[in-house]
């Protein structure tokens, strides 16, 4: 991988240069939490934050989706429809991005989901390592703390200036034409090392358990009385599901015009957390009780993906753990439980 | 890679023909308007729009070997079954599809053949035995086996008078309760059908389609009788969205129904939690 070194003086006109060429989306801050926007200039930016209330999967899949227009009457007509305006997202963490490179997966899988793919290929995803991480994150213990795939440039700030890892030609290009940059040194690379690694220390929660252990883990603890247990004080408000950067299940419904000329078909996250989640027409429901719903999303997370994908469908952001108003939510805290009872 | 289009536009198609098939279910007859044939195998089922409305999977009843159409059976239950009631020949509908893996033909020919039907279970179960008759040559013995709950509930009753004359399948029925004097066969619940027959297990494959509480009591008939578990086949139903493994609605543990499924044989469930 090449790395070039910008300094912190040059940042805003590469960002700047960024803004005048593509729609650049950013972290941003308010009221003392942090979430990802559209921003207009480098002053709105913020590079040093923990996480965000949301992933940046909503640039990807977002909330809510048109996936068909169709007119009505006489003769229906109906197309396709992909918004996929191209875009940066700029200041993801290397969890978000892992967590990016799973939906990868997910909608590239076997019948490749063409709004996701044309979305995907018109984004450019410049990443800044985490310097300061939520006391909720666990991303060593998933392996996420860095990552060297699945963004297009990142960032490592190493004091006065950033270490950029460049990670495809699009973002080479992107890196030439607007920064002013030079080759980074032996010692630059030293020094991004040592920050990563400083940073590495300041994470708070960690998994007793080895991240190979964890799918083999699950599968031995179907029956555990813990599911249960937390079960008893779920919610199913479905807030876990709805922060989680790995979260990719939809509802899909349609919608008509007022004048019921035509409409659209859009999809919308859904949550396997809420009850009609498997509830077929006639009444019958696989996933009735609380227990199996909430074990169904743990599995999901520390088993299933890994086994369909290739890939763990936790990457230790520690949203859910936030987000969570019965604090039954945390990954940490279920395998650790898990760990210690086997 | 590429993707040539959306996996979720449907193709275009003409309701050719309605007809009922009881006070709940209809059978309803389409053709793609591109003219294309669906090229579906027995057991597979599609997407179903009415715009406006929304999307529905429903199993397909008919047999590839019907040319030119297709048939869907459908109970009027949900938003866009109950619209699609309303509709009359002519109406344009949106069909994506055909999904899922469809009965295993390859390993049904040459072989006995068990079909166990329960209610609305025979709406995809019909697509197999009228694959069948049309290949009549390619199977062993087939017996076939439907129940339901009242006289009212049987469904496609021309075919079932049909089959009951037919020297191609060994046809036996149940109802589970019956107040018409003139009914003279069978009062019970499916498994009660069992007693009257006997079978080659090594060689016999059971298909078996109906609601999910029927399930256990029939396989436990058909291990009764030696069928191997990898020989008992069931199809299941579970909310889909989109068909092709992508919304997450009907996951099984770590399978997708729409993707793996909705055939599956006993040995692939039995150790698979929540799947029956």
């Amino acid at each position: 991988m090449k790395y070039e070194v910008i300094t912190k003086e040059d940042l805003p006109p590469f960002v700047n240069g960024l803004l005048s060429e593509i729609e650049v989306v950013g972290v941003k801050r308010k009221d003392g939490k942090f979430y990802f926007d559209r921003i207009e200039s480098y002053d709105e930016l913020c590079l040093d934050y923990d996480v965000t209330l949301i992933p940046p999967k909503k640039y990807l899949l977002p909330p809510n989706e048109t996936l068909l227009k169709f007119s009505l009457g006489e003769a229906i007509q109906v197309e396709p429809f992909i918004d996929a305006a191209p875009r940066i997202i700029l200041g993801v963490h290397p969890y978000d991005i892992k967590a990016i490179e799973l939906m990868d997966a997910v909608f590239s899988d076997s019948n490749p989901d063409a709004n996701y793919m044309e979305r995907r290929r018109n984004t450019v995803i410049v990443g800044v390592d985490c310097r300061n991480p939520s006391p909720n994150a666990f991303c060593p213990s998933m392996g996420t703390a860095t990552t060297e795939t699945g963004f297009d440039l990142m960032l490592t700030d190493i004091g006065e200036q950033y270490v950029v890892a460049i990670g495809s030609e699009k973002g080479e290009e992107l890196l030439k034409k607007h920064a002013r940059t030079r080759q980074a040194t032996e010692a630059d690379l030293a020094q991004r090392k040592a920050v990563r690694e400083e940073a590495l220390a300041k994470y708070k929660l960690s998994i007793k358990a080895a991240v190979e252990e964890i799918p083999e883990l699950l599968e031995r603890n179907y029956d555990h009385p813990l599911w249960e247990e937390l079960a008893a004080k779920c919610l199913s408000c479905g807030s876990c599901t709805m922060v989680c950067p790995t979260c990719v299940c939809f509802d899909v419904q349609d919608d008509v015009e007022l004048n019921l000329t035509g409409g659209w078909r859009f999809r919308q996250w859904d949550s396997c957390m809420l009850q009609g989640f498997a509830k077929v027409a006639t009444g019958e429901n696989f996933r009735e009780d609380r227990t199996s719903r909430l074990r169904h999303r743990y599995f999901r997370k520390g088993n299933y993906m890994l086994k369909r994908y290739g890939k763990l469908g936790c990457v230790g952001c520690g949203r859910c753990i936030g987000a969570c108003l019965a604090e039954i939510a945390s990954p940490v805290e279920a395998y650790n439980r898990l760990k210690e009872g086997s | 890679m590429r993707e040539k289009e959306s996996i979720y536009l449907p193709k275009l198609a003409e309701l050719v023909r309605t007809e009922g098939l009881t006070e709940r279910e209809r059978l309803f007859e389409l053709k793609l308007r591109n003219g294309d044939e669906l090229g579906h195998q027995p057991g597979q089922f599609v997407e179903l729009s009415i715009f406006g409305v929304g999307e529905a999977p429903l199993s397909i009843s008919s047999s590839p070997t019907k040319k030119g159409s297709f048939e869907v059976g459908v109970r009027a239950v949900g938003n866009v079954t109950n619209a699609l009631h309303r509709l009359e020949k002519g109406a344009t509908v949106g069909i994506r599809g055909p999904f899922g893996n469809g009965f295993p033909l390859d390993r049904l020919k040459g072989q006995d053949v068990l079909i166990v039907a329960g209610g609305i279970g025979l709406v995809p179960l019909r697509s197999l035995v009228n694959y069948i008759e049309d290949n009549r040559q390619d199977f062993g013995r087939v017996l076939l086996l439907f129940g339901c709950r009242t006289l009212q509930e049987q469904l496609f009753v021309g075919e079932l008078d049909h089959w009951r004359a037919s020297k191609d399948f060994e046809y036996y029925e149940s109802v589970d309760r019956c107040e018409d004097p003139s009914w003279k066969g069978q009062v019970g619940v499916i498994t009660t059908l069992f007693p009257q027959f006997t079978i080659a297990p090594e060689k016999t494959y059971a298909v078996i389609v109906g609601p999910p509480v029927m399930y256990r009591f029939v396989i436990a008939e058909c291990k009764n009788k030696g069928i191997p578990d990898d020989q008992i086949l069931l199809s299941l139903e579970r909310r889909m969205k989109c068909g092709v493994g992508k919304c997450g609605h009907c996951q099984i543990n770590n399978v997708y129904v729409c993707q793996e499924g909705p055939v599956f044989t006993y040995s692939e469930l039995k150790n698979l939690e929540e799947a029956i």
